[in-house]
């Protein structure tokens, strides 16, 4: 098992100057802190082989071409993808979702079929079934969580049918932290409609847990790197093969393609039908570094440090008089994240209190109303726990809690 | 200089002119979908000696600090005031108002009772206007 403190030494932002305070970081589900590693891998590209991908015959764009090759290896392993084909590199999981949306759901999905979301989604993979429905008269079904945010698993045999022909979730909310059992929802799903897809939205569970994408039996997964230690600007696609062998591209041009005449074009085999143009060379090579650092770590290792920092925190907050804390009871049962409302006290004014000990917190609905509303509750804090995160930064956030009740006393 | 200097954070605490108006002539709400806030400002317009005045206000909603503190001085300022004057206010005479060095994040926060003062008397007094002139 890794030592939190120690790896913190891994993390320039961590470094604590000389004269002020240490940052205390607790946004990570925003984005996370990022790895010298990390930055040394991209630094390494543009300053040694920063060469185009697939163009050159000259052996720095070959170097360049197997990196960025290399990382989609790592990252199909990093997920246990079957095929490394079935990685596609997109900016973010927004536009992992939204590529489904554009190649798939929209010219397939009309009135009479069926799409089912959850009431715990960010806006990234609810938006676009709420305009699917818009455009194309699709019926929009809502599965909604239990009062501790859990997603009651009979409901799926009301919700699900021969009608519906996609199931969009997400694997870990960004606000209660629940983790939806994809695997087990997967075969129900399946079993009531084999034909249904299922979309998996895993930017809060890829860099937190284990991932098996084939152990799910999900057609299609979305993640960021930015949110796993890696750099902004680069995601992940990961859909079943014959699945993404089906779609058409997303985007045209460059790379994208076999061969062009005036008469017609033959497009590339997935997945570099769908990364038109050239690519985010050294966020991909970010990524793979990124996923390295993650797998020496292991990630039942990263699981089991967040599962401890969680109940932790879960248990010190608990104390402090007038906090409410959202979701799940039980830490096995979430992710790294807890909301919490302090009474009496707008979030935007505990934020900013607790800046000026550098404490970073999330406020607001975190790209997630629907859930806010379906909860009936007003904006929320929400304070979020990674690999670097100690039991110091929670108490810390504990005493930075006790100075915002002191001020607004 | 502290965003939560007391004058803000007695405003917060004993919010001035906070509720409802009996008979309002102009009112507006706004929604600020990025915290949550939600502002309502009720205002009796009369005529005064030469022109239309703010003859009573008040304001309503939940927010942060910065946001009520901000309605809470904005109505004391502006009670008795012209509606011409009140159309007039700028940003940078709420942030002098405040008086607190605001971060880029509260801006908005503490330009919302200005904005929905603005939108109730600009809104309804071009309506007004515009039946008074049988355009309506
Ligand atoms: C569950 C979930 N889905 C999607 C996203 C969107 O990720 P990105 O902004 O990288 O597209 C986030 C990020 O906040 C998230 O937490």
């Amino acid at each position: 098992m890794f030592d939190a403190a120690v790896i913190r030494k891994d993390f320039p932002m961590l470094s604590r100057p000389a004269d002020g305070k240490g940052l205390v970081y607790l946004d990570s589900t925003a984005t996370s802190l990022k790895p010298a590693a990390v930055l040394q891998a991209m630094d390494e590209y543009y300053t040694t082989y920063g060469a185009n991908v697939f163009r050159g015959i000259y052996s720095i764009s070959e170097r360049a071409t197997a990196a960025y090759e290399g990382a989609r290896g790592d990252v199909a392993r990093f997920i246990h993808a079957r095929d490394t084909r079935e990685v596609v590199f997109t900016r973010n999981t927004d536009e992992s979702i939204s590529l489904i949306y554009y190649a798939w759901a929209l010219p397939a999905l009309g009135r009479g079929d069926g799409v089912v979301t959850t009431m715990l989604e960010h806006h990234a993979n609810f938006v676009p079934w709420l305009e699917l429905r818009r455009v194309k008269g699709i019926d929009l079904m809502f599965w909604e969580p239990d009062e501790t945010g859990l997603l009651p698993i009979d409901a799926l045999e009301t919700l699900v049918s021969k009608k519906t022909k996609l199931v969009a979730l997400t694997a870990a909310s960004n606000v209660l932290g629940t983790l939806p059992p994809i695997g087990e929802i997967v075969k129900r799903v399946k079993r009531i409609n084999p034909g249904c897809i299922v979309l998996v939205d895993a930017a809060q569970a890829a860099p937190h847990m284990p991932l098996d994408v084939s152990a799910w039996g999900a057609d299609i997964v979305a993640f960021s790197a930015h949110k796993m230690l890696g750099p902004t600007g680069i995601g992940v696609l990961w859909g079943r093969h014959e699945f993404l062998e089906g779609l058409p591209p997303f985007t045209f041009g460059g790379d994208m393609i076999k061969e062009v005449h005036r008469d017609r074009a033959v497009y590339q085999d997935v997945p570099h039908r769908f990364e038109a143009g050239t690519p985010y060379i050294a966020g991909a090579i970010g990524l793979g570094a990124a996923v390295r650092y993650l797998e020496h770590l292991g990630m039942e290792d990263v699981r089991r440090h967040e599962m401890d920092i969680t109940a932790y925190a879960l248990k010190k907050l608990q104390a402090v008089d007038g906090v409410t804390v959202y979701g799940p009871r039980d830490p096995k049962d979430r992710g790294g994240v807890v909301a919490f409302r302090l009474e009496g006290i707008h979030p935007h004014d505990v934020a900013q209190v607790l800046d000026d000990d550098r404490i970073c917190v999330r406020v607001g609905f975190h790209c997630a109303q629907p859930l806010h509303e379906c909860l009936h509750i007003g904006p929320t804090v929400r304070a979020s726990f990674y690999i670097y995160t100690t039991e110091a930064d929670i108490d810390a956030l504990i005493q930075g809690l006790l100075r915002v009740q002191e001020t607004f006393r | 200089m502290d965003i939560y200097r007391d004058a803000i954070l007695d405003h917060y605490k004993h919010p001035r002119n906070f509720g409802a108006l009996p008979s309002p002539t102009h009112t507006a709400e706004e929604y600020n979908a990025t915290c949550g806030d939600r502002m309502r400002i009720e205002v009796l317009v009369q005529d005064g000696k030469t022109e239309p005045i703010v003859a009573d206000i008040r304001f309503s909603g939940e927010g942060c600090a910065i946001s009520q503190a901000s309605a809470s001085m904005l109505t004391e300022r502006v009670l008795r005031r012209p509606v011409s004057e009140v159309l007039r206010l700028s940003p940078q005479y709420v942030f002098d108002m405040l008086g607190a060095s605001l971060t880029p994040s509260r801006v908005k926060c503490a330009l919302l009772p200005l904005e929905v003062l603005q939108k109730a008397v600009l809104k309804e007094k071009t309506l007004e206007t515009a039946e008074r002139s049988g355009v309506a």
